[in-house]
């Protein structure tokens, strides 16, 4: 097992580097000029051309390159052009709104999603099954926004249930922490729900059709022990996949739900840094992507051993 | 049974749900003595002398103070400075500063603290850089007083040192302003209304300002960026995660927000119909939108071709399409703003008593060969988002050909910087909004820099004729001979076409009904407020 970690973390290293060249070069390569967007409108060329210095932009690339990744080595993702503050700081301010939202998110998801596929699954072709076919499809099918924008109507303004949007730090209490997170992980979870319960439905389905399920009936278990003991048991592997992946892409991919929500997270600085050109905080932001990615990977593919006895690293 | 455990547990859920929400109502309407205000724009840059964008600017008004502002009359009047002397041969100027300011550290607001600030601007100010063309030198002959001596006498030394908008002269200590024009700074001292919480500022999530306990407002009242700053509140948070319209507009239905400072114009008739909105009248300065002309590439070099262009863009369709209620926008035939000393439709007879059959007429008379005309339109910036298909469209009547390039605005700009030709990544026009005090004034207003390839803004645009006129203008010391080179200065730019004024609107700002204490302020400043 400790090898296998040692393997997978050391090819982790090459992965980074082939994402550290492509994104820099990606990103010199693309039109757009951060020293005019960070001099203003009324700027003269003049004024513009003494910013693009100052952030060393005039120099050649190579060279811009080797500076960013010497200190990339030290373990410094250098410092935003936009916001004048250390990349590191700027993705730690915005990691805890990040994954708190992708932590409830994925809990509420589970928790609704897994025993909707797992009763799916034992009642096939019934009107739960029917049902819950027909909401993954709403679900993967209705934009974020509309549904978030249907939630605050509903929630917010109409009941007055739930505040419209912000984020609340834990430090500053979890009930308001928890508030401010319910509205737009509900609305992400939707999504997640769809998808890990149709997964959950299909993984159990094909379980249910084994003959230790026959076996474990004949023995006399209650159906919750078959369904849950073995079946869910059995099927969980393609249902961690999904999970893994879906946190993944929440804590690097929901801009909308934090445009909408007003939740300063780790994908509105992404799009923030792209529109402003802000190269050092997308090179950052990347990587750590990248890295987020892998990690997860990691951990899923360790998960396996947990439901799967057969499984050995 | 497993079913009826799944709805048991939904019904939990629920309660749990309504639980959480049963702190909303106190928590939607806040602290009583906090102000939570939603700007217009992301703040990143929080030196408002080493960028133009407004929103550092917005912020430099709540921490630094200046010398002089300008009313709602567009009066200059004094502000840091308690008197001042101008000598008969107006090239002596000495002022002398008003008791009791403090920076925010407790130490003395001095003479080389302002000295020093000026200098610093004057780098990186355009009005500024004019100036300083004029100036001998500066020194502090008394704590409490600085002189400017002049080379020659010009006649904007009040308008400089007192001009409301980007780059305003605020006056920072002198270890603050010492840091060179090119380089931010990283001291946030000012002797403002407000002491900005550098602890709690989180960029792209919020900016907190405390009232500063021991400002020192003048007596008179509030009026533009003048008269006394008094502070009502104890904290004043900015709102930088809120960037959605909708978000906006939902969040101060709700009363977890106070002001919007920029109402998106779709909002307006739902924000005038809520009866916990109100939509104070703030400014009498309206914007302008403008066409801008790359004069280095044809066809744009050819001044008849520009002219055909000034005689198409009626400027109805523009402030219709992109602005849509009525009582928002207005047509003026001005380069300068509207209701403004210098505004006057002064030459402006080529745009404003035109049609598009004269401007057809004049295209035909140019000698245009067809060349397309790169129009560039910005897809991220909703505020102008609309002109450049307006303008596509009015040019394609006129018999331009036209190649309307959608790109997002970071490289818009980043081309507009450009002087190459078109097929080297050139341009030919874009279009773009102005704060009417921006351009009020021939100095301060960038188009009328005709210095072709060594003017600042971009554009380019040549005529030493409009030049002269402006040189004149900074010399002339009294508001008749201003007055009168200032419509010279526009029917000049008119006959050459340094640009094409789209037309003038007034940004909405909205704010809950228990908000008071709004005035005339002509930009995004919050003194002065009460929440009741």
């Amino acid at each position: 097992m400790l090898n296998f970690l040692a393997r997978r973390l050391f090819a982790t290293i090459p992965v980074l580097l082939v994402v550290a060249v492509l994104v820099f070069l990606l990103l010199r390569l693309t039109p757009g000029d951060p020293a005019a967007i960070l001099a203003g409108d009324a700027a003269s060329t003049d004024q513009i051309a003494g910013i693009r210095a100052s952030l060393g932009l005039d120099k050649p690339i190579a060279v811009q390159f080797g500076i960013w990744f010497a200190h990339l080595l030290q373990g410094d993702l250098g410092q935003s052009f936009y916001y004048k503050t250390q990349v590191a700081a700027l993705i730690g301010q915005r990691l805890e709104p990040t994954l708190s939202l992708a932590a409830l998110t994925i809990l509420i998801a589970v928790l609704v999603a897994v025993p909707l596929g797992v009763v799916a699954a034992w009642r096939q072709g019934g009107w739960l099954d029917r049902a819950l076919m027909g909401f993954s499809v709403l679900g993967f099918s209705v934009p974020v926004f509309v549904l978030a924008y249907i939630l605050i109507w509903l929630l917010s303004l109409k009941l007055g249930v739930l505040p419209v949007q912000g984020y609340q730090r834990l430090a500053d209490g979890a009930g308001p922490w928890l508030r401010h997170l319910a509205l737009p992980a509900l609305t992400l979870s939707v999504i997640y729900v769809a998808l890990i319960a149709r997964v959950t439905r299909a993984s159990v389905m094909e379980a249910l059709g084994e003959d230790y399920i026959r076996t474990a009936r004949a023995k006399g278990l209650t159906e919750a022990r078959v369904l849950v003991r073995h079946a869910l048991a059995n099927a969980a592997i393609p249902i961690v996949t999904v999970i893994g992946i879906g946190i993944a892409l929440l804590i690097g991919g929901v801009v909308v739900t934090e445009s909408v929500y007003a939740i300063p997270g780790l994908g509105r600085l992404t799009v923030d840094a792209v529109l402003a050109r802000d190269f050092p905080t997308v090179q950052g932001l990347i990587l750590f992507f990248s890295f987020i990615y892998v990690l997860v990977n990691l951990v899923v593919d360790l998960s396996y051993v947990f439901f799967d006895p057969r499984i050995r690293y | 049974m497993l079913i009826k455990r799944a709805i048991a547990a939904a019904a939990a859920v629920l309660s749990a749900a309504a639980m959480l929400g049963s702190g909303g109502a106190a928590q939607a309407q806040g602290d009583a003595k906090t102000l939570r205000i939603v700007p217009h724009s992301n703040l990143a840059i929080l030196d408002p002398i080493w960028t133009t964008a407004y929103i550092s600017r917005n912020h430099g008004y709540m921490i630094y103070d200046t010398l002089f502002g300008t009313d709602e009359k567009n009066q200059i009047k004094p502000q840091m400075v308690d008197t001042w002397t101008e000598s008969p041969d107006h090239r002596l100027w000495t002022f002398k500063l008003r008791k009791g300011l403090e920076f925010h550290d407790g130490k003395p607001v001095t003479s080389e603290d302002v000295v020093a600030s000026l200098a610093r601007w004057g780098k990186r100010d355009a009005m500024g850089s004019a100036l300083f063309t004029f100036i001998d030198r500066m020194d502090t002959p008394a704590p409490d007083t600085f002189r400017i001596f002049l080379r020659e006498a010009c006649g904007f030394v009040l308008e400089a040192l007192g001009k409301p908008s980007s780059n305003v002269p605020f006056i920072m200590p002198k270890r603050v302003a010492d840091t060179d024009a090119f380089k931010q700074i990283d001291d946030y001292t000012g002797s403002g209304p407000y002491i900005f919480k550098r602890d709690e500022f989180k960029p792209g999530d919020k900016a907190v300002y405390v009232k500063n306990p021991k400002y020192v407002p003048r007596k008179e009242p509030p009026s533009g960026t003048t008269g006394g700053k008094h502070v009502y509140v104890d904290r004043v948070e900015w709102n930088l995660a809120l960037r959605d319209g909708q978000a906006q507009m939902n969040a101060l239905q709700k009363g977890e927000v106070d002001i919007i400072e920029a109402l998106p114009f779709e909002f307006y008739e739902v924000a005038k119909k809520d009866p916990n909105i109100q939509l104070p009248k703030y400014a009498t300065v309206n914007l302008q939108y403008m066409a801008r002309f790359n004069h280095l590439n044809k066809p744009f070099d050819n001044v008849k071709v520009r002219r055909a262009v000034l005689a198409a863009f009626n400027q109805l369709p523009f402030l219709q399409a992109q602005v849509g209620v009525k009582e928002l926008y207005n047509t003026c035939p001005s380069m300068f703003t509207c209701g403004t000393p210098y505004g006057s439709p002064a030459g402006s007879e080529i745009q404003s008593k035109s049609n598009m059959k004269k401007a057809q007429e004049l295209l035909k008379a140019s000698g245009y060969d067809g060349t397309p005309i790169v129009l560039m339109k910005p897809t991220d910036l909703a505020a102008i988002q609309k002109l450049p298909d307006v303008g596509a469209q009015l040019l394609r009547q006129a018999g331009f050909k036209v190649d309307l390039q959608a790109m997002d605005w970071n490289t818009l700009v980043a081309r507009r910087a450009k002087k190459d030709p078109i097929d080297k990544g050139g341009w030919n026009m874009f279009m773009t909004a102005w704060q009417g005090h921006d351009i009020w004034n021939p100095i301060a207003n960038p188009t009328m820099d005709t210095r072709g390839v060594d003017s600042g803004w971009f554009g380019w645009a040549k005529d030493d004729e409009l030049l002269a006129l402006r040189a004149k203008f900074m010399r002339a010391t009294d508001e008749a001979t201003k007055k009168k080179l200032a419509a010279a200065i526009q029917t000049r730019a008119f006959e050459i076409g340094t640009h094409v004024p789209l037309g003038e609107y007034q940004q909405p700002m909205a704010a809950r009904k228990n908000i008071s204490g709004f005035f005339i302020t002509n930009g995004n400043i919050y003194w002065n407020l009460k929440k009741n």
